[in-house]
């Protein structure tokens, strides 16, 4: 066996090592690696009250109000859903750009006695899909996606369509 | 090359410099044309992505940043990966070119990593209402950082620079663990950054419109990073070579009823 072969061989011997290792570290902070949790998660193990964690799911459509007080300030509630479980928000302060019903969210705060969270934080999600307002427009109107329903439908059937026009087999007229 | 023959002590350096040598001769009409094609690419990309291309249906003007932001993302992986078989080459075959492109490597990915870092956080705040935050991706992105970093530290840490480019290299590979995970932290864990738009398994989640230009824009910066590395390797290979000539020439006059034959400046 040549030097060249040898190192090659220790090299791989090394990666593999190394690989398997991180892979078990990794699968082992599976759970602890998250970086919100759903309402189905707090419903399932309920963290106690004044222990801080993010809480993480799509904005509930028409549950957003802004009325009342929280801390002495405009309060905006609003509920967290993951489709099978909600849990109400309290939260004042400025909230993202991207915040509306449907969309998603990343709270952070702390769950209150009432079952209520406490928000100090709010962040908004966004998906991975790009397009331009028109085509957004053309998709909704078309009936062929409901932005608070989800995500938009596979890319191939959109990512050419002309802004101009609504999409092919729809009824025509803008 | 024409110093063959010198002796025993500087023929082994000397040496080193075939190869480095073929490089400078075999690349020296690549850099002006690397320059102007990423020079054309990225201006056309600029009025391209600025300009001509729609704003996103609930981002507005902001999506723009995209077209620096992923670009540089992208760059920081694939220039990892780069750096991660010029450390293979240097460790198996011990070729010197390999170090030499590595150690030229790591300050300019460590710009682009951070580019990205920067842009991002830039464009975290309008979206998501944070400049940063703790998740997987974002974490990871940071750790690429300070490994390009680490490697761009640790090859100049030793008096012996072909110590210091093993070590690197070292260092460049066992960092690799870390590429898959930036890719696939967007899947594997919920983070506040969204999932892949482009390199994924079925469609892009993005029009045309916008996933043009931004292929166009990576293309761009792809070829200034190309050029950018490919300029700052001839550099180094040129400056070891001042260097091999003004120690050989130091020695000459130190001992000078040495065997040593001269050597051509």
């Amino acid at each position: 066996m040549t030097r060249k072969k040898r190192r090659l061989y220790i090299l791989l011997l090394c990666a593999i090592g190394l690989g398997s290792a991180t892979a078990l570290t990794l699968t082992a902070f599976q759970d602890n690696l998250v970086f919100f949790r759903s309402p189905s998660d707090i419903v399932r193990e309920t963290p106690p009250p004044g222990r801080a964690f993010r809480l993480g799911g799509l904005v509930e459509e028409g549950s957003v109000q802004r009325q009342g007080e929280y801390q002495g300030r405009p309060a905006i509630r609003f509920r967290v859903t993951d489709g099978a479980h909600a849990i109400p928000v309290v939260f004042t302060g400025v909230l993202p750009d991207l915040f509306r019903e449907g969309q998603g969210v990343v709270t952070q705060g702390m769950m209150g006695e009432d079952g209520t969270f406490r928000a100090r934080e709010v962040l908004a999600r966004h998906d991975e899909t790009y397009m331009p307002p028109e085509v957004a427009d053309a998709l909704k109107r078309s009936g062929h996606w409901n932005p608070a329903q989800g995500a938009a439908p596979p890319a191939a059937n959109w990512n050419t369509l002309d802004p101009q026009r609504p999409p092919a087999g729809q009824r025509s007229g803008s | 090359m024409e110093n063959a023959g010198s002796n025993p002590r500087s023929s082994g350096s000397l040496h080193r410099f075939a190869n480095p040598g073929r490089f400078l001769r075999l690349t020296d009409n690549w850099l002006p044309w690397l320059s102007w094609a990423a020079l054309i690419v990225l201006g056309t990309g600029i009025v391209w992505g600025l300009w001509l291309a729609p704003r996103d249906w609930q981002q507005g003007e902001t999506v723009r940043i995209m077209f620096v932001h992923v670009p540089m993302a992208w760059l920081a992986m694939g220039g990892y990966m780069g750096l991660a078989i010029l450390s293979l080459m240097s460790l198996i075959w011990r070729h010197p070119l390999a170090d030499l492109t590595a150690r030229e490597l790591s300050p300019i990915g460590a710009a682009v990593t951070a580019l990205c870092l920067l842009t991002g956080s830039l464009w975290g705040k309008p979206m998501w209402g944070t400049w940063w935050v703790w998740d997987a991706r974002l974490t990871s992105v940071l750790v690429l950082f300070f490994l390009w970093l680490g490697h761009a530290a640790l090859v100049r840490a030793f008096d012996d620079p072909e110590r210091g480019a093993r070590m690197g290299a070292i260092l460049a590979l066992v960092g690799v663990v870390n590429v898959p995970i930036v890719k696939f932290s967007v899947d594997w864990w919920n983070t506040l950054h969204q999932p892949a738009s482009v390199t994924r398994l079925d469609a892009p989640g993005m029009h045309v419109d916008i996933l043009y230009p931004l292929l166009w824009c990576t293309l761009g910066f792809t070829l200034a990073f190309m050029a950018v590395t490919l300029a700052a390797t001839r550099a180094a290979v040129m400056e070891r070579r001042v260097r091999a000539l003004q120690m050989a020439a130091a020695r000459r006059a130190d001992a000078p009823g040495g065997a040593m034959r001269s050597v051509e400046a």
